[in-house]
């Protein structure tokens, strides 16, 4: 039986081919936008912040110290950290950090002192606490305004009784909690923290200061901001605060202090001598090959604004460094 | 409406897309604290997506056969000049209050800079030449000639990412290998072999 042959245009109602062509289409139209957006959420996901808090400050008087310049939100401060331990980005630290143990919790501080001791966190947060609204300038020239709460490191220093031969003094942020010293009682594990090799930076992170600065009355360890404990991903429950550096050298969450005769060695330092020194005091005149330094990018605003000498606080500490080549001690 | 200029609007649209979700965080303040460096990053790694996708389009037509994907090349290519525009555009305005001299400045000091504004340099070129009228004008061997300037501005690029980096080098690593594995394929198509890879007539069957 011979059959004409069909074209399929005879079986199929042009309206009934056209509709079902137009489905397809919506569906390939759907299902690769619905791809890419999921791509592009899977890459850039909505973080989940910390709530927005009632900006008032319980502590102490302002001190004399304090800048009078409008402090940045909880909110972009505890959202915007740089804290490698838990993630290299900056948005995702809060998160990162959320189930950061920080008690039990001691400081061991130790080295060239007549009196060395672990303190307990406990026992720190019983100094006078007192707030200090400090210029907080990162070396990725972008700045942020803080409430801080705590202490001159001084208070500490001046308990352990550093001997004349200490020159320096060197920090060490928490990794894994492991110590030799008995006294010594921290939360054991990763606790959260990643490795060394994702991060690219070895850990324990450490940080110095040269004794002189590590005593003058701005440089201060900070116990909270806002007038709550310090949060996780700012360096819970205690971290160094020295207003005219660069923000890496505010270690975080410190459990060991040392004074040493020598020179310590600093993280980004050791990752990268060239563009990171030992002293990293904010100079808009020593260029980073990165960054300009002569301007930066206060948070919550759009355009830029000058970046200032020892980041304003100039008239405090530039007798620090009296007589220094500060393009060779960079 | 025929399948080329459908799929056209395909391209297109998921092409806008991330812009779109881009521009829609932003009205609701989900860029994060620093929402211009955000956009800054973002339209950067996008810039980078498209240069890649762009040069994947030969060895996809090769290794599988997908000649189509030819008619959507320049469109992919134009989309890598766009967001390289956007990319710029911010960093000017943003950063450097478009003051020429602070980004001459910039260029001078830091390489990553100088890389980064050479390969966009070198990108204004190709997309302006990407009309039919001016592969007319050049003749189609110096337009393709021309038009390899891509496979340096990709390297430019994906090293400019590598060195804003402070120390996890992740995403640009990853978008080194794919670049070093598509080179791979055009300067060795032996290795490939073995599919329709060095067959022309298979080619041109399809």
């Amino acid at each position: 039986m011979s059959q004409k042959a069909v074209k399929p245009s005879e079986i199929t109602p042009e309206s009934t081919y056209l509709n079902r062509r137009n489905f397809i289409r919506a569906g390939i139209f759907a299902g690769t936008s619905l791809a890419t957006g999921l791509t592009y959420r899977y890459f850039n996901p909505i973080s989940e912040k910390e709530p927005a808090q009632t900006e008032i400050s319980t502590v102490s008087a302002q001190t004399e110290q304090s800048t009078k310049e409008k402090p940045n939100t909880f909110e972009e401060i505890t959202n915007y950290n740089n804290f490698y331990e838990f993630s290299t980005s900056k948005g995702r630290v809060a998160s990162a950090a959320k189930g950061f143990v920080t008690r039990p919790w001691t400081v061991e501080v130790g080295g060239l002192v007549n009196k060395p001791k672990v303190f307990d966190i406990d026992d720190l947060l019983k100094f006078d606490q007192e707030e200090r609204i400090y210029r907080f300038r990162c070396v990725e020239a972008w700045s942020m305004v803080i409430p801080w709460m705590g202490f001159p490191l001084k208070k500490l220093l001046d308990q352990v009784e550093p001997l004349s031969a200490a020159k320096y003094v060197a920090f060490e942020t928490y990794y894994h909690g492991s110590s030799t010293n008995p006294d010594v009682k921290l939360p054991i594990g990763p606790n959260g923290m990643q490795s060394s090799f994702s991060a690219g930076i070895d850990f324990p992170y450490v940080e110095g200061l040269r004794l002189d600065e590590a005593l003058h009355p701005l440089t201060i360890l900070a116990t909270g901001l806002y007038g709550k404990p310090m949060p996780n991903q700012n360096g819970a429950p205690i971290r160094l605060v020295v207003p005219w550096k660069y923000g890496f050298k505010s270690i975080k969450s410190i459990v060991k202090i040392t004074l040493t005769d020598t020179e310590p060695p600093t993280t980004w330092n050791l990752a990268n001598s060239d563009e990171y020194g030992f002293y990293s005091n904010v100079n808009p005149e020593v260029d980073h090959p990165r960054w300009s330094q002569g301007a930066e990018r206060r948070i919550g605003e759009f355009s830029t604004r000058t970046t200032l000498m020892f980041n304003g606080y100039a008239d405090q500490v530039a007798g620090l460094y009296a007589g220094m080549d500060l393009r060779k001690y960079f | 409406m025929n399948e080329v200029r459908f799929n056209k609007i395909l391209v297109a649209l998921n092409a806008i897309l991330p812009l779109g979700l881009l521009g829609y965080d932003a009205l609701r303040g989900q860029l994060g604290a620093n929402p211009i460096e955000f956009f800054l990053r973002t339209t950067g790694v996008l810039t980078l997506v498209f240069l890649i996708v762009t040069l994947s389009v030969t060895p996809l037509r090769k290794l599988f056969g997908w000649n189509f994907v030819i008619k959507y090349r320049r469109m992919l290519g134009l989309f890598a000049f766009f967001y390289g525009l956007l990319h710029l555009t911010t960093y000017s305005v943003f950063d450097k209050s478009l003051d020429l001299k602070l980004i001459g400045a910039d260029v001078i000091q830091r390489p990553f800079i100088a890389l980064g504004m050479t390969a966009f340099l070198m990108l204004v070129p190709l997309a302006v030449t990407s009309t039919n009228g001016w592969i007319k004008r050049l003749g189609g061997k110096r337009w393709a000639r021309l038009h390899k300037l891509i496979y340096p501005i990709a390297i430019l690029g994906v090293i400019h990412f590598w060195m804003i980096v402070k120390s996890d080098v992740f995403y640009p690593a990853v978008f080194g290998t794919i670049l070093t594995a598509l080179f791979v394929f055009r300067l060795f198509p032996k290795l490939t072999a073995g599919t329709n890879a060095g067959d022309p007539k298979k080619v041109r069957q399809i």
